[in-house]
């Protein structure tokens, strides 16, 4: 569905009030990775880290400077308008319905700048209007609906043409729980139901965890993640941390196998690999210990990892 | 005073912060400054003179008007209104400064920002082309006083209009018809002087005259000794009328905000 | 050919939708625009109150000028816009969501900024022009009808391609709005008045490569029966809808040239 070969972005960007310094910034170093059809995949990585730029060369918004990219079979930066009808796109902090018009005005809308055939487009409304619970707002201003039920209104006019391909800029930024939720079960059933690949970025890592089978994490351009959520875990979950409160503040513990990584009065943060009982009885035995608990990594504490440099 | 001089260098960062708008006003009143300069030469080809005006001191007045054109402002302005219809006025009343005080230094520091970076170059461009009249150092010197008092004239009026906010839902309507009657009779689209004989002294009695007219005369040269402080000492009396307008209007607004909760 | 302009009333239409329920605020930007838009008439009759002539051009035949040029100049405006909310869209990233769907871009963004209140201008417009038509002598025949209903659209494609043309320059600085005024106001402003009052070098940039003379000079030449006082020949008159054509092409290239400039430089 999506191939990536040595893709690059290069950007000039000028500094100072008349734009006299000028400099080159890689947003995108050489990146390839495939998506099959069908897939469900996130995109992570912190800010400024190339996310977006990557997803613009991949709907044609962005023309690369260097590289191979086929999505649905087109070069996106050629054939943008051929590559628009088979794909969708919802940037969660930007608003593609009409503000002031029902909701259901900026469907008509689309359904005509798309071609949308009349008989699948009622189909395909009809169905949204049932997962997504649209009925309650589908004749409401925009500008009135809150940010959950606006968001289920933009995966709608997202999807309303039946693309093959969706892209998710942060769709879930701002939703409470329960819309998170709702969000979610969303793409969980176009991807199985229908097939539909669906490629996301996003911060929020209980979407990744609950989403996605497979990761891509970029970091200063470069990919420096492209697998299984599971052997990420495996490799990076590795080290464990068990927090030790000790009876009076003291210098970091020396201990084999552990290194302190933090120390906040008489509390020690140790990372460790294998046996926490076998360190247990290790702390005990030079300093005087009060209580303890042991820290599983979690996927969060697994991305800033990544991202602090630790491979 | 050191409050003051923070507020107007915030007044002057706002509008550094854009240098490619100040490129882009240049060019823009450069080419509306040749449009206009070569309409009003037309005027010339038959007669000499205009309302005490030669072709020199019209052709002048053309590209001053253009490169005092933001330094006075006379263009719509809102940021008053929308602080009031949006509730922050609420704010603003409480801090211990006052709100008239405050634009008045923002505004006092947004003016020679655009003096320097929008009026300098349009006005160069001019003279590249024209024969401009240059005025003596007095007048040079009388000049730049009434610029400033011309800008709190301004300011005086925009707050003035800016405050029907209290009272109006959306004061578009009323920003329409200050800015009309600014634009036009304060001679920024046409000199006072070639208005017919009765609209150009209703013209000249009324404060938006000091806004463009009186400064530009000063540089032509139009006004001596004790007839020039006078132009000044007129253009200050305006200016204290709409500031203590002003100051009325602001404490009733005030009143009503508080007895009605905006 | 007809899809496109379903699509393109669609969407006017919904915009239409959009401003109505905000009757109040369309009405008095309406009125404001109206009553502004006499500023510029007022300063046509201050000046015909010095002179009786402007070259060689009567008041009347000057008022003729400004009611053709308002009327097109309001008529561009309502129809594809004057990009002053371009620089914004830009910025904020909504031209991107333009990108990736299936039309063209120029198309999107001239839909997308149809105002109701730009009526109260093109209403001014007509008046002065019903009034002014009124006063002239004009020796009407067939085809100076002709030249009545060809110039308003020649006129609407040669503002509307010198003001794509200036919104261009937003894909380099977005900063930069204030050029598209030069464009639209300058140009509503140039094309109100003989261009034979202009110093030559100014004439042949603005009147000439800037076509801006083929707006309403030329045409009202010939409908007004003047001999053109540059003493250029009279088939001259006749360009507007050629020159329209060429402007059209222009501007697409300009514009084609400027999404992929921004399209590779990432905004």
């Amino acid at each position: 569905m999506i191939e990536v070969d040595g893709l690059s972005k290069r950007f000039v960007v000028r500094h100072g009030r008349f734009r006299r310094e000028r400099h080159v910034v890689d947003a995108v170093k050489e990146i390839s990775f495939r998506v099959e059809r069908g897939e469900l995949l996130g995109y992570l990585g912190p800010n400024g880290a190339g996310k977006s730029t990557t997803i613009k060369m991949l709907t044609g918004i962005l023309v690369p400077s260097a590289g191979r990219v086929s999505v649905a079979g087109l070069d996106p930066s050629r054939r943008r308008i051929e590559l628009a009808r088979r794909i969708g796109a919802m940037f969660g902090q930007r608003v593609q319905l009409w503000w002031d018009l029902p909701l259901v005005d900026s469907f008509e809308l689309l359904r005509h700048i798309y071609k949308v055939p009349a008989d699948r487009y009622h189909t395909q409304l009809a169905r949204f209007r049932d997962v997504l619970d649209l009925d309650p707002f589908l004749h409401t201003p925009v500008r009135q609906l809150s940010l959950g039920q606006r968001i289920r209104g933009e995966l709608t006019a997202a999807m309303l043409h039946g693309p093959e391909l969706l892209f998710l800029d942060e769709p879930t930024i701002g939703l409470d729980v329960v819309a998170k939720q709702r969000v979610r079960d969303f793409l969980v059933e176009i991807n199985r139901q229908e097939g539909v690949t669906v490629l996301l970025t996003t911060h929020d890592l209980g979407d990744i965890e609950r989403l996605c089978s497979r990761l891509l994490v970029i970091d200063h351009g470069s990919l420096i993640w492209d697998g299984a959520i599971a052997q990420l875990k495996e490799r990076y979950g590795g080290e464990r941390t068990l927090v030790v409160d000790l009876e009076e503040p003291a210098p970091p513990l020396d201990i084999a196998g552990a290194r302190v990584e933090k120390v906040d009065g008489p509390r020690q943060w140790l990372r460790f690999r294998g046996s926490a009982s076998e360190l247990t009885a290790q702390v005990a035995a030079s300093a005087r210990l009060v209580d303890l608990q042991v820290q599983e990594p979690d996927i969060e504490e697994i991305v800033r990892r990544i991202y602090a440099g630790e491979r | 005073m050191r409050l003051d001089w923070e507020i107007a260098k915030r007044g002057w960062r706002r509008y550094a912060a854009y240098p490619w708008a100040t490129v882009a006003g240049i060019f823009t009143n450069t080419i509306f400054g040749f449009i206009q300069a070569y309409i009003l030469l037309a005027v010339y080809r038959h007669r000499t003179d205009v309302g005490g005006y030669d072709v020199r001191d019209t052709v002048t007045y053309v590209w001053l008007a253009q490169a005092i054109l933001m330094t006075v402002y006379v263009f719509g302005w809102q940021e008053l209104a929308l602080r009031i219809r949006d509730g922050s006025i609420a704010t603003d009343l409480v801090r211990p400064l006052d709100p008239q005080r405050y634009w008045l230094a923002y505004d006092l520091g947004r003016a020679p920002y655009h003096f320097v970076f929008r009026g300098f170059l349009p006005f160069v461009f001019g003279a590249l082309v024209f024969r401009l009249h240059t005025p003596s150092p007095l007048d040079a010197v009388a000049f730049l006083v009434s610029l400033a008092v011309a800008v709190v004239v301004s300011l005086g009026f925009r707050f003035l209009y800016n405050l029907s906010a209290f009272w109006l839902v959306d004061i578009r309507g009323v920003m329409m018809v200050s800015l009309s009657l600014s634009l036009f009779l304060s001679g920024m689209v046409m000199p006072l002087s070639f208005f017919p004989g009765w609209l150009g002294e209703i013209a000249h009695a009324l404060p938006f005259a000091s806004i463009v007219q009186a400064p530009i005369d000063i540089w032509l040269g139009k006004h001596h000794g004790a007839a020039l402080a006078g132009v000044i000492a007129l253009q200050a009396f305006w200016a204290l009328v709409f500031l203590g307008l002003g100051r009325l209007a602001l404490r009733a607004g005030s009143r009503k905000l508080v007895i009605q909760g905006g | 050919m007809v899809e496109p302009v379903l699509l393109w009333r669609r969407l006017v239409g919904a915009q239409v939708r959009s401003q109505l329920q905000y009757r109040v605020s369309f009405a008095l930007d309406a009125t404001g625009a109206f009553l502004i838009s006499f500023i510029d008439f007022l300063a046509v009759l201050v000046i015909f109150h010095n002179v009786h002539r402007l070259g060689t051009w009567s008041v009347r035949e000057v008022a003729f000028l400004y009611a053709f040029s308002s009327i097109s100049f309001a008529t561009t405006d309502l129809l594809i816009g004057h990009f002053d909310q371009f620089p914004q869209k830009i910025r904020d990233g909504n031209f991107d969501i333009l990108l990736v769907r299936p039309r063209g871009t120029l198309f999107q963004v001239i839909g997308s900024d149809f105002q109701m209140r730009r009526l109260g201008k093109a209403l001014q417009g007509l008046l002065v022009l019903g009034f002014v038509i009124g006063s002239l002598d004009i020796p009407w025949d067939a085809g100076r009808v002709a030249m009545l209903v060809v110039m308003v659209p020649a006129a609407i494609v040669i503002f509307g391609s010198v003001w794509v043309v200036g919104g261009c320059l937003v894909f380099w600085t977005t900063d930069g709005g204030e050029f598209t005024n030069a464009f639209t106001y300058g140009g509503n402003f140039l094309a109100q008045y003989p261009v034979d009052i202009l110093s030559t070098w100014l004439r042949r940039f603005l009147a000439y490569i800037v076509p801006l003379a083929f707006v309403c000079y030329f045409p009202a030449l010939y409908i007004l029966d003047k001999p053109d006082p540059l003493g250029l020949p009279r088939f001259v008159d006749f360009l507007s809808p050629v020159v329209a054509l060429v402007a059209v092409a222009v501007a697409g290239s300009v514009w084609r040239f400027a999404v992929r400039h921004y399209r590779s430089a990432g905004g």
